[in-house]
């Protein structure tokens, strides 16, 4: 089950946490990767990591529209063929609604929704082409429970979600199927940080009483990615240790 | 008939698995040949790829028959 090998994937964000584990996940069942980021040096340095097979790393700046319009068919042209599209790249730009600057709603926006959805119409022609595509999108629970703080994030993350919605429909005849994963807290960088009482606040929230790993996240991946998902479209598989049951 | 409009209802009848026949220059994609809008989307994209012609999106809007693309790209092919 969920065999991967002989397709090939384009994963943005992938030097970050998530991405990264998602990228390791695709690979260890057998796809065949381009991985993206901003950070040129450590793209490369997380590409050789993934050994084996001919993964490439394509560096790209997601809030330029012209690199953004440029990837998809670089990642065509340097693997043959794409099948699975993974749009894990995300930024924040935290601040209340009444503090927010137009760069930090744009910059989030245009990373978040933007180029997710400039990379998808790209990605469509491809595989209408070959009749069989997988596309997914990193979103998360805040898209759907709303957080104080990140009114640009949830707005972008939610917006995601009704994307993939209209163009699951839109090209669920042509084998092609778009979905969604929404992480609830994971282990990252950034939470490992926390002062530990704030961590046990956290989990309290959680009925599964832990973070999240990204190896959690990457396993829903693989999972939509697989032919075997060919008949679930328009989703969002949430991953959350039940915090948030949608 | 010309060669163009030899090879345009050849990809016509391959993509929309209508008979030959049913393929005229007066056919209306949509209404003749039962075509939806993504099907239009790929007609275009097998008309791009065999004629190595570019159809920008406002064009290929204006082609709904198969005169319409037949005339189109014998005006633009290389």
């Amino acid at each position: 089950m969920f065999d991967l090998s002989g397709m090939t994937a384009l994963v943005t964000g992938a030097s970050g946490g998530i991405g990264s584990a998602i990228a390791r996940g695709l690979a260890a069942q057998g796809a065949r990767l381009a991985v993206s980021g901003s950070n040129e040096a450590r793209l490369e340095e997380f590409r050789a990591s993934l050994g084996g097979a001919d993964h490439v790393a394509l560096p790209c700046n997601l809030s330029d529209p012209a690199a953004v319009d440029a990837l998809v068919p670089q990642a065509v042209a340097a693997l043959g063929r794409l099948d699975i599209l993974v749009n894990n790249a995300g930024v924040t730009r935290d601040n209340l609604a009444m503090r927010m600057k137009d760069e930090e709603w744009d910059t989030v926006i245009r990373v978040n929704l933007e180029a997710a959805f400039r990379l998808m119409r790209a990605a469509a022609k491809p595989m209408i082409k070959a009749r069989f595509g997988r596309m997914i999108s990193i979103t998360s629970v805040v898209g759907q429970t709303g957080n104080p703080g990140q009114a640009n994030y949830a707005a972008s993350k939610a917006g995601l979600v009704g994307l993939s919605k209209a163009m699951g429909q839109e090209l669920a005849s042509r084998g092609i199927t778009v979905n969604c994963v929404a992480p609830g807290f994971i282990r990252s960088a950034m939470t490992d940080v926390l002062p530990e009482a704030q961590k046990t606040a956290l989990t309290g929230r959680i009925p599964a009483g832990d973070l999240g790993t990204g190896e959690d996240i990457a396993a829903a991946v693989v999972y939509l990615a697989s032919r075997e998902a060919g008949y679930v479209t328009g989703q969002t598989l949430h991953v959350n240790g039940g915090m948030a049951m949608v | 008939m010309s060669e163009t409009a030899d090879r345009v209802k050849k990809i016509v009848v391959e993509h929309l698995g209508v008979e030959a026949e049913k393929v005229t220059e007066e056919a209306s994609f949509i209404d003749d040949l039962g075509a939806d809008s993504l099907d239009i989307v790929e007609l275009v994209m097998a008309f791009e790829e065999e004629f190595g012609v570019e159809i920008p999106d406002d064009a290929a809007e204006k082609i709904t028959t198969v005169k319409d693309a037949i005339t189109y790209i014998d005006e633009h092919k290389a």
